[in-house]
This record gives C-alpha cells, structure tokens and sequence, in this order.
C-alpha cells in the first residue's frame, strides 16, 4: 500500500500574476521549452509536464496562465480559476497550488497569493527573481513571511540552472495542510498585503527604478517614442531583405547544385523527374528563405524579451480605439506576424467576447512569416535590387509597404466591423512589464524551434504536395508527336485552364491557379508549386534556381503586382481556419473569415492589375 | 481630482475608485491591479494621439489605462 502512495505522482499547478516567470519556472522543473517572453499573457492554456523530485517523488506539473485575481475576467483567467477550484472538467483538483511571485513586485503579487492561500489548499509561495530583488537592495525575510502566511515560502531564480534545489528539496516533503495566516495576513486584503509588507521587508534601494524611467522617458515619448517605433520596423525589414542575401546565395547554389548531381547520376525518366522537378524543385525553392525567417523572427524574440512589445501597444492603443479595439487586441495580432495560430489563441486574453471575435477575423491579416517566401520571391523578379539614396533597399521597402497595407487593412475591416455595434468601453489596464536584456539562451532556442518548425513544414506538407503537384502536371503523358511541354496535357494543365476563367480579369496566367491549389494548405507551398509547375513545364530544365528569373521572363510587372497584392488577404491557410474553428466552437466564423478575405483579395488584386495596366506596366 | 487631470510627473495619492454602476467590470479590476485608496502613483508618460492612454506608475508596477479608465481613480486633495 505504501509503494503504491509512493508513486502516484503529486498534483501541483503553478498559479500567480501574469509574468512572474511561472513558464520559466515550469521550463526549469520539467526540462520542456515552453515560450516565455517578457509579457503579460504568454501563456493562455494549461500545460503538462512531469518530474521527479531528489528523493525519487514523481510529480505532475500543470503550467496555468497568469492572473491578477480568482475572479476571473477573460477566458486564459477562467482556466486558472476552475482549475484552482477543481472546476475545471477532466482536470482533478491539485493536491498542490505552488503560487508564483515576483520578488521585485511584491505589492502587487502578494495580493494574489493571499487570494490563492484564502482557497484552502495546501500552498507553497515561491519568490521569483530573488536575485533581482537582492540587487536591487530588497531584503526579504523569508521565515517571517512563511510564518505570517502559515505556508511554506522558497526563493527561486527560474532563469538560472540549479535555480530551484530549494524549491524541489521542499517538494519532497510537500506541506499537507492549507495555509494557516497569522495576525499580518488576515482581514481586508490591501490592508493585509500593506501590512507584510512593513514587516517582512526592507526599504528597497532605487537605483534600477531610475533605468526605467531614463528609458520611458524616449521610448514612450509621443514623438521620440513613435519615431523609436518606425525605425526599429523599417531596419527589420530592410535586414530581411540585406542580411538574409549573403546565405540566402549559398543555400540557393548547394541546392541546384545539388539537384544537378541527381540529375547525373540518374536515367532520364520518370524517378529522375519526380526527384530533380518534384521534390528538389519544390522544397530547395522554400528552404531557400530559411535565413530571411530567422532574421525576421531573431528581431521579434528580442524585442518580446526585452518588454518593448507592451510599450509598442501603448504607443498604438490610440489608433486601435479609433477602429473599436482595446489595446489588448494589440499582442495577439502582433503574434500573427509570426503565425495566426498562436495569434488566434492568445485572443484568450481579451475579455470583452466581441473584441475577441474581431481580434480572431483580423488576425489572418496580419503578414504572417508563411507569406515572406511568396513575396520575398515576387518581389526579387520584379523589383530591381536598387538602393535608394545609397542607403535605403528598395525591395525592403516594398515589402514593408505591403506590410503597412496589411495593417492599414486591418484597421479598415476593424472600423467597418465595430460600425452598428453598441458604443461599449473597451478596457486597456495592460501591466507594462519591467525592461529586461533578453536572454541568449531563449532567443537561441526560440529561433532553433523555428527553425524546426519551418524545416519539417518544408519535409512534410511541401514535400508531400510538391510530389502530388509533380503527379497532377506529369500525367497524363502527353500523348506522341505532341509539340507543346508536357504539363499543357496533364491534369494540373487541365485544373489551371478550368480556374482560369475566374483569375483572368487578375492578371493570373494558368500556372498561377495551379500553384493557388496546394496554396491553400500552406502559404509558401504556392512557391515551390510555381517552381514544380515551371520545372515540368519544361521551360528550362533547372527550375529550382531560375524560378526569378523565369518569373521575371513570363509574367508582366502587373501579375506580379497583382499576385502580391492577392496574396496580402488571400486566405490560403488551412490551420489557421482550423485554428479559428476550435476558438470559436462552430463553423460560423470560419466561414466569414474565408468569405471576407477571399472577396478582399480578389478586389485587391483586380484592383491593382487594372492600375498597372493602366500605368503600362502589362504584358507588352 | 480624477488621475486623468493629473499632469504627468506630479505625485498624488488614490482616494477612492469610482464605481460606474452596480457591477463595473473595471473599477473591480483596478482595485485587483493595486489602485486601492491610500496608494501613491504617479504618470509617466502619455500616449502620442490625444495624450491617451496614460502610463501610471504605481508601487513598483506600471500599468497603460486609457483614459475613461483613469478618470474612475480618484485622487486625494494635496493637504
């Protein structure tokens, strides 16, 4: 009987306030590689890991999102709160609550873990950033504080590796009854937190206060601070396009260099082709932007790390007001600039439901990183590689004009969603967190997932569709003495003639529509498509590196422009409706997000290819 | 005073919070925030359109609120 109580494993569940660092703590106890970054709202679901303690304890380990309270406002609260009341449906009580507190913030955390003791649960108070604390010549008496709470208190500093032996030596003897408050935690919360306070610790120093204001000062300055804003967008930009060239060039050339030694050493024939045409063609054309989205995503993890991200949301709530959002809507479209997944899913921090909802519509707008192949391809066959005022690179700044369009769209269909809908307030009451370096290590690791993530997109989805594409335009065969390239006869040809009727008035030729098909999984698979389409087509046998210029040969200025211009709305991404079906729990919105996307691309397009042509730049 | 008439950078101390109604979402939220009566704060800074929103600096925590949200913090008259 004993063994078996022995290894059951422990319930616990970290809980506290928002960016306390309870992801850092939970990445350091269990070894998993949650993200962290330096805001409010990270983390807006449960998470699971499990570990075992020195003396052989098995523990399992539930991540919560943050809160400032039990009484919870937005749906990421209510997770912690049903989960801390064992509420929550298919999750057991925890037997454990292991409240989170920054130690440089006590005034504030300490409110929430009075409210977490006040559950009647056994607790464990864990001071984050005791380091910090110290530094800034905070003592905290840690005995006085445990006895005043009746809970056992530890010292942690999650971002450190042996961080926690305090906290996990403790858990091999985890306290068994609920917090009993002395005289100092009881009565009136504020009152309460105010009293352990005076007595539990000393007057702290204020030398890094001083820092922050120095920094606030310019950074969330209302002309300095917009001018900080802009500059720091427009350099991401222009480094995607002049940093990324150098390996871009490298990776290019081992590829096709690649593909041509397949070549040799194969017959000519079917295997050759589906090799070299379908699999080289396709995925070496995407692997190729692998550097431009890392220097993209290396300059997003440092400005979430260092807590510019919520300054940013300050600077801007004003614009978001004008069309009906709360400043809180700010993170989760900021997010889709990665992905709209985790975009969508960091909605679960906005309160007001109909906000929510208009977060979610809008989010597939933001450019997300799946795009960047597509127009960082667009745009190097039809933009010259100019510099303007020998500082200023032309193509970087086209694609953060089409960026700009994006956002500018966004605030549109915002505007225009919140027109009839009742006058409500919509609340910002957003933390400003304090300004950290950001840490090597999670920036390192933030880019290798990645990394991962875009390598074994490019080893599935696109491979798969570049074999299934390569099978569509190879069969039929054409049949003898034909005299055209093999792909007018085959399926794909077949397709691409079929849709074209619809993607004329575009600009699109009917290569295009192919390569808008398997599109529709994945963003950048358009990319490789082109290439497999162009590779089989026969125009030159080395497809993967002549996609430019080949592009730059067939099309007019106007298609490409039309086809950028398509592709800033088109809604061309399964997860992301999938992503939105799950959040939203019905079909509804799905199809309204389709629906409007589609009519706004196809608009924007149509609308561009007839301005091109009207400037001359169409097929001559 | 409300602290959306309070010019930034002046010291000033929460009297009490303004309830909008019988269930203000957030007057309850900026109590759980720490704007409790008796609290000092102060405003760093204000945003570029319109002076909105305000960052307010209290304890050790800073925190954006638009305005219609500051003006429910009411300060306490300098003695």
């Amino acid at each position: 009987m004993d063994a078996l109580i022995e290894t059951l494993p422990l319930r616990a569940a970290l809980v506290g306030n928002p960016n306390c660092g309870k992801t850092s703590l939970f990445n350091l106890l269990t070894g998993s590689r949650q993200k962290v970054a330096n805001y409010a709202g990270v983390t807006v679901e449960r998470k699971e890991g499990r570990f075992t303690t020195p003396a052989g304890r098995p523990v399992r380990l539930l991540d919560l999102p943050g809160a400032y309270s039990l009484a919870a406002t937005s749906p990421d609260e209510a997770v912690t709160r049903d989960v801390c009341a064992g509420r929550y449906k298919g999750e057991p009580a925890p037997e454990l609550l292991i409240c989170v507190l920054d130690a440089t913030n006590l005034r504030l955390h300490l409110r929430f873990a009075l409210e977490v003791c006040a559950l009647g649960r056994p607790t464990i108070i864990v001071l984050n950033m005791l380091d910090a604390a110290r530094k800034e010549g905070l003592e905290i008496d840690l005995p006085r504080l445990s006895a005043e709470l009746g809970a056992p208190v530890v010292g942690v500093v999650a971002v450190r590796k042996n961080g926690a032996d305090d906290l996990l030596a403790l858990l091999d003897h985890p306290p068994l009854h609920p917090p009993a408050p002395a005289a100092a935690a009881q009565g009136e919360i504020h009152a309460a937190v105010r009293r352990l306070l005076t007595e539990c610790t000393s007057r702290p120093a204020v030398a890094s206060e001083a820092l922050e204001d120095r920094l606030d000062r310019w950074i969330l300055h209302p002309v300095w601070g917009l001018v900080i804003l802009l500059a720091l967008m427009f350099v991401m930009f222009q480094a995607v396009f002049s940093w990324a060239q150098p390996v871009m060039d490298a990776v290019d050339a081992s590829v096709s260099s690649f593909g041509e030694m397949i070549r040799q050493l194969l017959p000519d024939g079917l295997i050759r082709s589906l090799l070299v045409d379908g699999i080289i063609a396709g995925a070496g054309t995407v692997v190729v932007f692998l550097p431009q989205i890392l220097i993209l995503f290396l300059w997003i993890l440092i400005l979430e790390e260092s807590g510019y991200l919520p300054r940013a949301a300050f600077l801007l709530d004003r614009i978001m007001a004008s069309a009906g959002l709360s400043g809180r809507s700010f993170i989760p479209l900021l997010s889709s600039f990665a992905c709209a997944v985790p975009g969508i899913m960091a909605t679960r921090t906005i309160q007001n439901p109909r906000d929510r909802l208009v977060t979610i519509l809008l989010a597939p707008l933001m450019t997300c990183s799946a795009r960047l192949p597509v127009y960082a391809l667009l745009i190097a066959a039809f933009i010259p590689r100019r510099s303007i005022g020998g500082v200023v690179n032309q193509q970087g700044l086209v694609l953060f004009a089409l960026y700009m369009v994006a956002i500018l769209s966004a605030l549109g269909v915002a505007w225009v969603m919140k027109r009839g809908g009742a006058q409500e307030e919509h609340p910002l009451l957003m933390e400003l967190p304090a300004y950290r370096w950001p840490s090597l290590r999670n920036v390192a690791l933030g880019l290798w997932q990645r990394a991962v993530i875009f390598l074994s997109r490019v080893g599935s989805i696109i491979v798969t569709l570049s074999v299934l594409l390569w099978a569509l335009s190879s069969f039929p065969a054409p049949p003898e003495g034909a005299t055209g390239p093999a792909i007018d006869y085959s399926l794909a040809g077949w397709i691409g003639h079929l849709m074209l009727p619809v993607f004329a008035p575009l600009g699109f030729t009917w290569q295009i529509c192919v390569a808008l098909i398997p599109g529709l999984a994945a963003r950048e698979v358009a990319v490789s498509a082109l290439a497999t389409v162009y590779a089989v087509g026969g125009v030159d046998n080395d497809a993967a590196s002549q996609l430019i210029p080949i592009l730059s040969q067939q099309w007019s200025l106007a298609t490409g422009l039309s086809l950028l211009a398509w592709y800033v709305y088109a809604p061309q991404c399964f997860s992301t409706l999938a992503v939105i079906r799950r959040e939203t729990g019905g079909w509804k919105v799905v199809f309204q997000t389709a629906g409007y996307l589609f009519g706004l691309a196809y608009l924007a397009a149509f609308l561009t290819w007839r301005f091109a042509l009207a400037m001359g730049w169409g097929p001559s | 005073m409300r602290l959306d008439e309070l010019p930034a950078g002046i010291d000033a101390i929460i009297d009490h919070i303004d309830h909008r109604g019988a269930a203000d979402a957030v007057a309850q939220r900026l109590g759980e925030l720490g704007f409790v009566p008796g609290e000092p704060l102060r405003i760093v800074a204000s945003g570029p359109f319109g002076g909105d929103p305000l960052a307010v600096k209290i304890g050790f925590t800073r925190f954006a609120l638009r305005r219609s949200e500051a003006s429910r913090i009411i300060l306490r008259d300098a003695p």
